[in-house]
């Protein structure tokens, strides 16, 4: 038998796979484009439900702003994380990238960055529109922003560590809540602080440098953990 | 036992040592002994539930190794992860391949795992060999089982690799499928190769006569 030669295959590197993660990730989800829009219409209803519920009362709604904008973007984050690994452990995918020469801690980085980019990013860009409902001014919603772009990523990272401790256990979706969400009260405090020290005439600057420290601790350990939680639930 | 010519092929050579395990507190087997050289294959058989698929597991790193020890190329497969997993490559029960992506998109993200670029024209020309030509453009949710075994086959040319291990590779697999693979093995000996599988078949591979290990309680 004399079959056709095998292609001449061109390594890859380290960044280039992580790059092809970060590319099926987005692909696969524009193909189900309602696991992306569900945490974004979750967190416009959910912000726009306060000022129906509370009254029109405009310096009662433009203190509890930045805490209620970051409790429903917190939330709206945490309604996709599930799915993070969940279908590559059914499928088979998931044994696949362990078994990947590239270390299963940049796959799962890779993975997390995409989780921020479809379910975070949008919510910081449509938080400004939120916060004008609330009454913000400007400067308010920019800080606004900044926090949640520095937040979320950190949501998402720690949110990846509760996924994959969660996989294959049955009522994950209320497990990994519980698992969660207290791991997310530092982001909340520092996030939902930002926005409300620069409406006190504090300056939000320290507030902004805890919330960027938070994620370079959890871009640093979250990978870590999550790999070795995603070992333990192939075995 | 017949030894021709593919004895002398140099490679690493895969070694289990007293391999034991078990499973929720019950020993499945223990003391497995076994060599396999370079252009020899492996074929593990024993009852439903004895653990074939767990030794495959175990010599793919997916679960710990609990009694005893996997040497490759002499050297046991723990301290040597890295290199160990640029040589291996595993099929297991499950394909690996996400069903709402396309054949294509598929198998360049199983090749990229494995450290490789590949070309739209290097998966069409795989495809076409694995019997499933024309389908790269297709989502795998619209192949048939047995398709989807073949495109989940194709990544051992993609990537090459030392070692595979398949797990009831045949499972699944028409006539031409299972002589398509069987050839397909047979090619990866004789390049020095090493194959590991189970199958409730009988199997044969070209010309190089079956290394069995049976496992038993």
């Amino acid at each position: 038998m004399n079959p056709p030669p095998s292609p001449s295959p061109m390594q890859l590197g380290l960044g280039a796979v992580m790059l092809a993660v970060l590319r099926r990730e987005i692909a696969l989800a524009m193909r189900q484009k309602g696991e992306v829009l569900t945490p974004l219409v979750f967190f416009i209803v959910v912000a726009s439900l306060f000022p129906l519920g509370v009254g029109p009362e405009s310096a009662l709604l433009l203190r509890m702003a930045p805490g209620v904008l970051w409790v429903s973007a917190l939330l709206a984050a945490m309604l996709s994380l599930q799915r993070m690994f969940a279908s590559d452990y059914a499928d088979g995918s998931l044994e696949q990238m362990l078994l990947s020469t590239t270390p299963l801690t940049l796959l799962v980085a890779a993975k997390a960055l995409s989780h921020f980019l479809l379910s975070g990013l949008p919510l910081v860009l449509v938080a400004p529109v939120l916060g004008l409902q609330f009454g913000l001014d400007g400067q308010s919603l920019w800080i606004l922003m900044l926090s949640l772009l520095l937040g979320t990523p950190t949501l998402s990272l720690i949110g990846s560590i509760g996924a994959s401790l969660t996989l294959g256990v049955r009522g994950a979706g209320v497990l990994l809540s519980l698992l969660i969400l207290p791991l997310y009260i530092p982001v909340l405090i520092f996030g939902a602080g930002a926005v409300e020290a620069h409406a006190s005439g504090l300056g939000s600057g320290g507030h902004l440098s805890l919330l960027a420290a938070l994620l370079v601790l959890a871009l640093f350990f979250a990978p870590l953990a999550t790999t070795a939680a995603l070992k333990i639930s192939l075995e | 036992m017949r030894r021709g010519n593919i004895k002398l092929i140099p490679g690493p050579t895969l070694a289990f040592h007293d391999l034991g395990c078990s499973k929720g507190g019950r020993q499945l087997f223990k003391g497995v002994h076994c060599t396999v050289q370079p252009g020899r294959w492996l074929h593990i058989v024993g009852a439903n539930g004895i653990g074939k698929t767990s030794l495959l597991r175990m010599l793919c790193g997916l679960s710990p190794i609990e009694a005893g020890d996997i040497l490759w190329n002499g050297q046991s497969i723990r301290k040597q992860r890295g290199p160990f997993q640029q040589d291996l490559c595993y099929l297991g029960h499950l394909n690996g391949l996400q069903e709402s992506m396309t054949v294509r998109e598929n198998l360049a993200f199983t090749t990229a795992l494995r450290g490789h670029a590949c070309t739209a024209k290097a998966v069409s020309a795989t495809l076409e060999r694995f019997g499933v030509a024309g389908r790269a453009g297709h989502l795998v949710r619209h192949l048939s089982q047995g398709q989807k075994r073949r495109v989940a086959l194709a990544r051992l040319s993609l990537a090459p690799a030392r070692l595979w291990v398949l797990d009831e590779p045949f499972v699944a697999m028409d006539d031409t499928g299972i002589q398509m693979l069987s050839g397909l093995i047979a090619q990866h000996l004789a390049h020095g190769g090493i194959c590991v599988l189970t199958s409730h078949q009988s199997v044969t591979i070209g010309t190089v006569p079956a290394q069995t290990l049976e496992l038993r309680a």
